[in-house]
């Protein structure tokens, strides 16, 4: 089948949206979407074997719900991107912004630049579905709030804010399941309570491998050289750091 | 509360209030037409309920004056308003707002526009400054009036506000045809408060004006705070205290716009105990004098005041709030893409910290 290839200029969302899952019942696969601007709910909950290339920048809700396609945005995206995002992959060739994988279940999200805010907030694995977040710049606070699974990798290389802390204030505050590796380590007061910053270890590193090359390779980058820094691991000091949260004492 | 029957069939809108913001560093002037369109992508975060503009350098014949914008629900009240105008300023020009028939307004009040100077010989408070005259008349109107409202007084900037898309809005104001060298618009999706022509953003005090997305918590405390200081709040949207703050803030007590934020958005205290012993002290005494203006809750601010643009977040940053610079102009933006809308390529965009305002001001 035919690329499907759509101008999306001024196009409302409701009406591109509706043209991209038309394409989808007629067994088109592969999308190249261009001068996107603001569009909502791109590739929500589409599901299967699916590739997407968009221009510009996508609107709020990126490829939320979805399971298995992948998305290359050549651009900045904005808030939302991939929330409760089951399988598939993202990959953003610029910045994003607030809650980017807020509640993801499955998948991978990488950005080449700075993220906002809030990113892989409620963040939770089960058996083989671990989602994961690399980001290749800065984060702003709370990244990994709640987390519950899965893996955030933050490398703080590719930034626009050379002065700012790697990770914002309250870094995995709530968190009692998953890890977040922070490369050449984190100031101990950025992080939430509760929780311990060790050397990654072989495992770790095994993890950390598989996902900085995948991240390189999208990039253009040189995996070794990321990898030529160590890495802090943070987790919580114990299995159920909240688990006396609410009993009487 | 149990969810209703059928629950899935009810659409949700799920949005909030958008805002854009836009200066020229060299005072070039940019045509309604440019906010318009970034107001128009960012359609979907409100729900018509409330639209607005601000615009600076709009008036350059009149720049010496200020302009009252009034809206009123009756003749009676604006009739009213009048006469207090009247009564306490020379009234240089006074005429309808200039507004045209759209479909999609409807039952606007009536819009009034007059250019005054202050009296030689006022009537009453003769002992304040200028700034303070009109500042205690507009909310005597505001008050008293019964149903008409001053919801702009500056110099050679506007307000232009009401209950529609903000691209409604804009085209019943005949936008298009202003030119400023700064604009901010709103675009709302009331929660707390009622959606109704005076509650729409932007709300404004001599030359400030600020949109909000967001809401302020704290509006109870702020506003009692603001009334023992003779700021009255008549316009029922919890927005309205910022403005006056701004004013009683930076302008009365001589505040800079970074302390003035400072108080809106202040340290967390276990950062203030991390501190060196002079900003401890700084940052305890600005707390402790100015806590009851201190904002609580979510918000995403841009505030105009004829020499500057300034966008702040609140100290978490719970809304969005981008900016990008392109050559002399500097945009502020709830989303990129109605900045790329009407300014495809940007040399630099970034989101700032929480807490942390980005202040342009002019160069010329």
């Amino acid at each position: 089948m035919e690329k499907f290839t759509f101008d999306a200029n001024c196009v409302y969302y409701r009406q591109l949206n509706e043209q991209i899952r038309a394409a989808v019942a007629g067994g088109c696969t592969d999308f190249e979407l261009t001068n996107v601007r603001g569009q909502r709910y791109i590739a929500d909950a589409l599901d299967g074997d699916l590739r997407f290339m968009i221009h510009g920048v996508p609107g709020q809700d990126l490829g939320a719900f979805m399971r298995g396609p992948k998305i290359r945005v050549e651009g900045n995206a904005q808030d939302g991107v991939g929330n409760t995002m089951d399988d598939g992959e993202i990959v953003i060739d610029g910045l994003a912004g607030d809650v980017l994988g807020y509640a993801m279940r499955g998948g991978r999200i990488m950005v080449r630049g700075d993220v906002g805010y809030r990113v892989g907030i409620h963040m939770k694995a089960y058996k083989e579905k671990i989602p994961v977040v690399v980001i290749g710049g800065k984060a702003g606070d709370f990244l990994g709030e709640y987390m519950a699974g899965g893996a955030i990798v933050l490398l703080g290389m590719f930034t626009g804010k050379p002065d700012a802390p790697i990770a914002g204030r309250s870094l995995g505050t709530g968190m009692h399941g998953g890890v977040i590796y922070v490369r050449g380590g984190v100031p101990l007061t950025q992080l939430g309570p509760h929780l311990k910053a060790e050397n990654a270890d072989d495992e770790d590193l095994r993890t950390l491998t598989t996902h900085v090359t995948a991240f390189a390779d999208s990039f253009g980058l040189d995996a070794k050289e990321i990898l030529s820094v160590p890495f802090v691991r943070v987790k919580p000091f114990s299995h159920r750091p909240y688990g006396n949260l609410y009993v009487a004492a | 509360m149990k969810a209703p029957l059928r629950y899935y069939d009810y659409e949700k809108d799920i949005s909030g209030c958008g805002i854009f913001g836009v200066i020229d560093k060299k005072r070039n002037l940019i045509k309604g037409d440019m906010p318009i369109a970034a107001m128009t992508c960012m359609h979907d975060r409100g729900n018509g309920l409330g639209g607005g503009f601000a615009a600076y350098g709009i008036y350059p014949e009149l720049a010496d004056l200020y302009a009252f914008h009034v809206m009123s629900s009756s003749q009676s009240a604006l009739d009213r308003a009048e006469e207090m105008i009247k009564a306490h300023f020379e009234v240089h020009e006074s005429q309808p707002m200039p507004t045209r028939k759209t479909l999609a307004i409807k039952n606007p009040p009536l819009m009034w526009r007059y250019f005054l100077s202050v009296k030689e010989s006022r009537p009453r408070w003769k002992s304040l400054g200028e700034e303070d005259y009109v500042v205690a008349t507009l909310m005597d109107i505001n008050k008293t009036s019964g149903g008409a409202y001053v919801f702009s007084s500056g110099k050679n900037m506007g307000a232009f506000k009401g209950v529609g898309f903000p691209e409604d809005i804009a085209e019943f104001f005949r936008l298009e045809e202003y030119a400023g060298y700064i604009w901010t618009g709103h675009n709302r999706f009331p929660t707390n408060t009622p959606g109704w022509w005076g509650g729409a953003h932007p709300f404004t005090l001599l030359n400030w004006s600020i949109v909000h997305n967001g809401e302020i918590s704290s509006y109870g405390i702020n506003r009692r705070y603001l009334c023992m200081h003779d700021y009255e709040c008549t316009l029922m949207t919890d927005t309205e205290v910022v403005a006056y703050l701004l004013d009683l803030l930076i302008r009365k007590h001589g505040l800079s716009k970074r302390m003035a934020s400072w108080v809106f958005a202040p340290p967390f205290w276990d950062e203030i105990a991390r501190m060196n012993e002079q900003d401890k002290e700084t940052f305890t005494a600005l707390r402790m004098v100015y806590g009851p203006a201190m904002l609580n809750g979510p918000f995403a601010i841009l505030v105009g005041d004829g020499h500057s643009l300034m966008g702040l977040n609140d100290r978490i940053k719970l809304r969005p709030l981008l900016v990008a610079e392109h050559g002399d102009r500097v945009f502020m933006s709830s989303e990129e893409s109605a900045v790329r809308d009407v300014c495809p390529e940007l040399d630099k965009v970034w989101m700032p910290k929480a807490g942390e305002p980005v202040i342009v001001e002019l160069e010329a």
